[in-house]
């Protein structure tokens, strides 16, 4: 199970906002000017903290959405009730607001481009941040590697990166993205409105005996569920690998 | 010198009772790094492995047949969420150890699924650590560890192996699952051990 790692010691660092996108009503990924960063590797994150006037601060971790990439790094934030980092992210923070960055942190839950398995992603909900990574690192690096993306959210108005997701299946070849609606689905929809299960996961994930790496990422119910499914389909636990967020996620 | 961010006041104020960094939760968070293993009790074992390869096992019967304590402890996971007065029962690792003879300083845990973390040896022991297989008067749930998990409260709770089934007496210490994936050797919460180096 375990892996190398380049280990290195993480210090704070001052990012300032470069630029915030609105992704979904509760949704904004913070684009962070970080000289000197060093890079990071796809589904790694980082840590952000907040500093107040009095000195008291808090500091939470977020996946990081963008490729790899110098001296600037992407992170999506989905708001989530009393969450004081991530209702200031969202609501609060301004380009040219300074916070805190350490990392890249995490040196299992990533997707290396050596690796030539079939890649299969599952994404509950803000589950999708560090997968979008993965997607983008690999158009970034040319990878031929094929990845499909299965992605639960409640409805079209909950998906992040919706749009980009539209234009890397036409153009990123080899890339394929079905999602599962569990409460809203738009008119003409094939499936009717419910939770991802063995079906979906049979008709639009990889058969076990190709030896995919699944990467499943969303709350801790969702993830459960999912990787249960898969190691009941055959795959390797060892091949599954998870990340969870619970609903206190800050 | 921290960088003050403009806007953010947040709570304002930190509880004494969290080590810094962390926030309260009232949830039960879970952090994991594969699927939740699924663990027949009837095959479940426990075996500690000195460093002159003694054996010592324990069948699941054989565990619960031991003395067990009940314990209220306050947990803080590297995530950053602490969960305060926690109610366990488990069979202490001073019980599990005390026909054990090892010179050892250092232990690895192994858990069901291939996980591993790394202690030091004075950290399990002098009643700061068990084998807990019930959490707040229930059986401990698979996806929080069960049927029985290490409970070392002290350090950050990626020490307490979920799905535990071991102990391997090591006169060197050597980094497990986390620990070789870029967190620190030893995780204490009240230093802020959350990293590498920190």
């Amino acid at each position: 199970m375990a892996r190398a790692t380049v280990l290195r010691r993480l210090t704070w660092q001052a990012a300032s906002i470069a630029d915030i996108r609105v992704e979904t009503d509760t949704a904004r990924t913070i684009v962070l000017d970080l000289p000197g960063w060093p890079g990071h590797v796809a589904g790694q994150h980082v840590d952000i903290r907040l500093t107040a006037d009095n000195g008291y601060s808090a500091q939470r971790s977020y996946s990081v959405a963008s490729a790899p990439a110098d001296g600037r790094l992407e992170v999506t934030v989905q708001r989530v009730p009393d969450g004081e980092v991530s209702g200031y992210l969202v609501d609060i923070a301004q380009p040219g607001d300074v916070v805190e960055v350490r990392g890249p942190v995490g040196g299992y839950f990533t997707w290396e481009p050596e690796d030539p398995s079939p890649v299969l992603l599952v994404a509950g909900g803000s589950g999708i941040v560090p997968l979008m990574s993965m997607i983008r690192a690999r158009s970034d690096v040319h990878s031929r590697v094929p990845f499909r993306l299965i992605y639960s959210t409640r409805g079209p108005a909950d998906a992040i990166y919706a749009d980009e997701l539209r234009r890397r299946v036409r153009d990123d070849r080899g890339v394929d993205v079905a999602y599962a609606y569990t409460r809203t689905v738009p008119e003409g929809w094939p499936r009717p409105p419910g939770r991802l299960d063995a079906a979906l996961l049979t008709a639009s994930g990889w058969p076990a005996d190709l030896g995919p790496a699944a990467f499943v990422c969303g709350p801790t119910g969702f993830v459960e569920t999912v990787a249960n499914l898969l190691v009941a389909q055959g795959n390797e636990p060892a091949r599954i690998k998870t990340e969870r967020f619970g609903p206190t996620g800050g | 010198m921290a960088v003050v961010t403009r806007g953010f006041t947040g709570r304002g104020h930190s509880d004494p009772k969290l080590p810094p960094g962390q926030y309260l939760t009232e949830d039960f968070p879970v952090l994991s790094a594969g699927p939740t293993p699924r663990i027949d009790l009837n095959k479940w074992q426990f075996t500690v492995v000195t460093e002159a390869g003694g054996r010592h096992t324990w069948s699941w019967q054989e565990l619960l047949a031991l003395p067990s304590e009940d314990v209220t402890v306050d947990i803080h996971c590297v995530t950053k969420w602490s969960k305060l007065g926690t109610r366990w029962r488990g069979v202490s690792i001073d019980t599990l150890l005390a026909d054990v003879e090892s010179s050892a300083d250092y232990v690895m845990a192994h858990s069901y699924g291939g996980y591993t973390t790394n202690l030091p040896l004075e950290d399990l022991t002098d009643g700061q650590a068990w084998i807990a297989y019930r959490f707040d008067g229930e059986n401990l749930a698979p996806e929080h560890g069960g049927p029985a998990r290490l409970l070392v409260p002290h350090l950050y709770f990626w020490k307490s192996a979920k799905w535990v089934n071991g102990l391997e007496m090591m006169p060197e210490d050597s980094p497990g699952f986390w620990e070789s994936a870029g967190y620190h050797i030893y995780g204490d919460p009240w230093r802020e051990q959350r990293y590498y180096g920190d």
